[in-house]
């Protein structure tokens, strides 16, 4: 079973989502999603300062089997971006929710995050996948 | 219906993600591919290919049927105890399977053909097979061992006696021992030295378990993916198939077409297709940029023409992506490949990339 902590937020698309204390949303790939995408070997992030939209593409991961793009779960512009998955894109394998967090995007409005589902909405989507 | 090999459980149990090959359940890994991929460069692997498919012929005009059906001439197996590969052949030349033949004794040899293609080759051989004095069988009671990697045969005899130990130190590349009712070839798929085994699927469990002891890790079909690819070795489906030639896809060294007067099929076209020039070859490619060469992509070489990447991968060994693509056949020695809209420049080698656990091109 995948790991899905409860103060997340999710997309139907397998990124979280978290909110930080200054009001930026940090985004990552779920466990759910590393494991069905298996050995990532190079991770492509958006720039920063880059204003982006929700739903847009922000990046790819690759792994050794295939190709899967990153989408901005919410608009708003890139703050930061995850430079240690340049060198080490291994960690979004081992650490998805931690170390392995792939960019920050200050969002035009924190309410949007309210649409995204929570954490008991997304296991019940990974189950569903997965029977 | 899903098939399953009699090592299902053992797969599971030892937490492999499992996915449908061909028709069979199969563990792609065991936690990671890359992990198992450097296992077999650097020490020994096992794999399970028993879904992988023997089939024995036997009768007076073995031999002479072989040599009919497949373009590699069987007839340069002079002694029973060595393996030879090669493609079998339509009547155009195109290619229906690719597969070893080993020589067990006079009149009697033994091919192991692709999981893919089971149905077509048996559909096939049977049909050719009805003009000539022979007996087919599909050894459905036979699993199929993998061990490969610098450290596998010395791991390996461990589970074996002094005199089947000393028979397999002895075995030469290409070369195979009956033992009983086991077959074990100096054969593999991985560009590594090391050992195919056919053995009774009612033995295999308990000997899956004996090897795991003597210390070679359990792989997935995903590392013998990158293995072969980084050893420039196709894949039945992927880097050919029946509209394709062996001379369109780096296998002229497997087609004899000496001694000449030896009819085979796919012999007509392939000698039209010589003389009227060979159009396209399948390459190697090497992206030194980041990013990951995929089957499908586009290759754009300017001012000779476009072709296709047939398998593509990242290469845990080189640390880079590498792929076999189908292009024309005055490609140079650089070229472009479209990843995502952008153009990236690759390398075009001729493969393989790595044999032995090591870089083998410049």
């Amino acid at each position: 079973m995948s790991n899905i902590p409860s103060e997340l937020k999710y997309t139907s698309s397998h990124e979280w989502a978290r909110l930080e204390e200054d009001g930026s949303v940090t985004i990552g790939i779920t466990d759910h999603a590393q494991g069905l995408l298996g050995d990532v070997v190079f991770i492509e992030l958006p720039e920063v300062d880059t204003e982006i939209e929700a739903g847009a593409e922000a990046g790819v991961v690759e792994s050794v089997k295939a190709a899967s793009d990153i989408y901005v779960p919410l608009s708003g512009t890139i703050i930061a971006v995850n430079e240690n998955l340049m060198e080490k894109p291994e960690i979004v394998n081992s650490d998805p929710y931690g170390e392995g967090w792939m960019f920050c995007i200050q969002p035009l409005d924190e309410e949007d995050l309210n649409e995204l589902m929570d954490a008991d909405d997304y296991a019940e989507q990974v189950a569903s996948e997965e029977h | 219906m899903v098939n399953r090999t009699p090592l299902f459980e053992m797969h599971q149990q030892a937490g492999a993600k499992i996915v449908d090959f061909a028709g069979w359940d199969m563990p792609i890994h065991y936690g990671s591919q890359i992990e198992e991929h450097h296992k077999v460069r650097q020490d020994a692997g096992m794999f399970d290919v028993s879904h992988m498919v023997a089939i024995d012929a036997k009768g007076e005009q073995a031999q002479t049927f072989l040599r009919y059906v497949l373009a590699n001439d069987v007839a340069k197996l002079q002694q029973p105890g060595k393996a030879l590969y090669g493609c079998m052949l339509n009547q155009q030349g195109g290619i229906i399977d690719d597969l070893i033949t080993y020589y067990v004794s006079p009149n009697y040899y033994r091919i192991v053909v692709n999981a893919g293609t089971r149905d077509k080759d048996i559909a096939w051989l049977t049909k050719q097979a009805q003009d000539f004095k022979v007996e087919l069988s599909v050894r459905t009671d036979l699993a199929i061992l993998a061990v490969q990697g610098p450290q596998a045969r010395t791991k390996a005899m461990q589970v074996f006696d002094t005199k089947q130990q000393e028979a397999i130190a002895a075995l030469k590349p290409f070369h195979f021992l009956v033992s009983e009712d086991w077959l074990i070839a100096r054969t593999g798929y991985t560009g590594e030295d090391g050992l195919e085994m056919m053995l009774p699927a009612t033995k295999v469990v308990d000997y899956w378990q004996k090897f795991i002891a003597a210390g070679i890790s359990p792989c997935g079909l995903g590392a013998r993916d990158t293995l072969r690819l980084e050893a420039g070795l196709n894949l039945y489906g992927s880097d050919m198939d029946e509209a394709i030639t062996p001379f369109e896809s780096n296998l002229a060294w497997t087609v004899a077409l000496e001694p000449n007067d030896r009819e085979f099929i796919g012999r007509a076209a392939l000698e039209k297709q010589l003389q009227q020039g060979v159009r396209r070859s399948l390459v190697g490619l090497v992206l030194t940029e980041r990013g990951v060469l995929r089957a499908h992509q586009k290759v754009v070489a300017e001012g000779i023409g476009e072709g296709e990447i047939t398998s593509g991968t990242f290469s845990p060994t080189l640390g880079c992506a590498i792929a076999l693509a189908r292009v024309p056949a005055n490609m140079s020695a650089h070229c472009q490949v479209e990843i995502r809209d952008k153009l990236l420049p690759v390398r075009v080698i001729k493969p393989p990339f790595v044999r032995n656990g090591k870089k083998v091109f410049e």
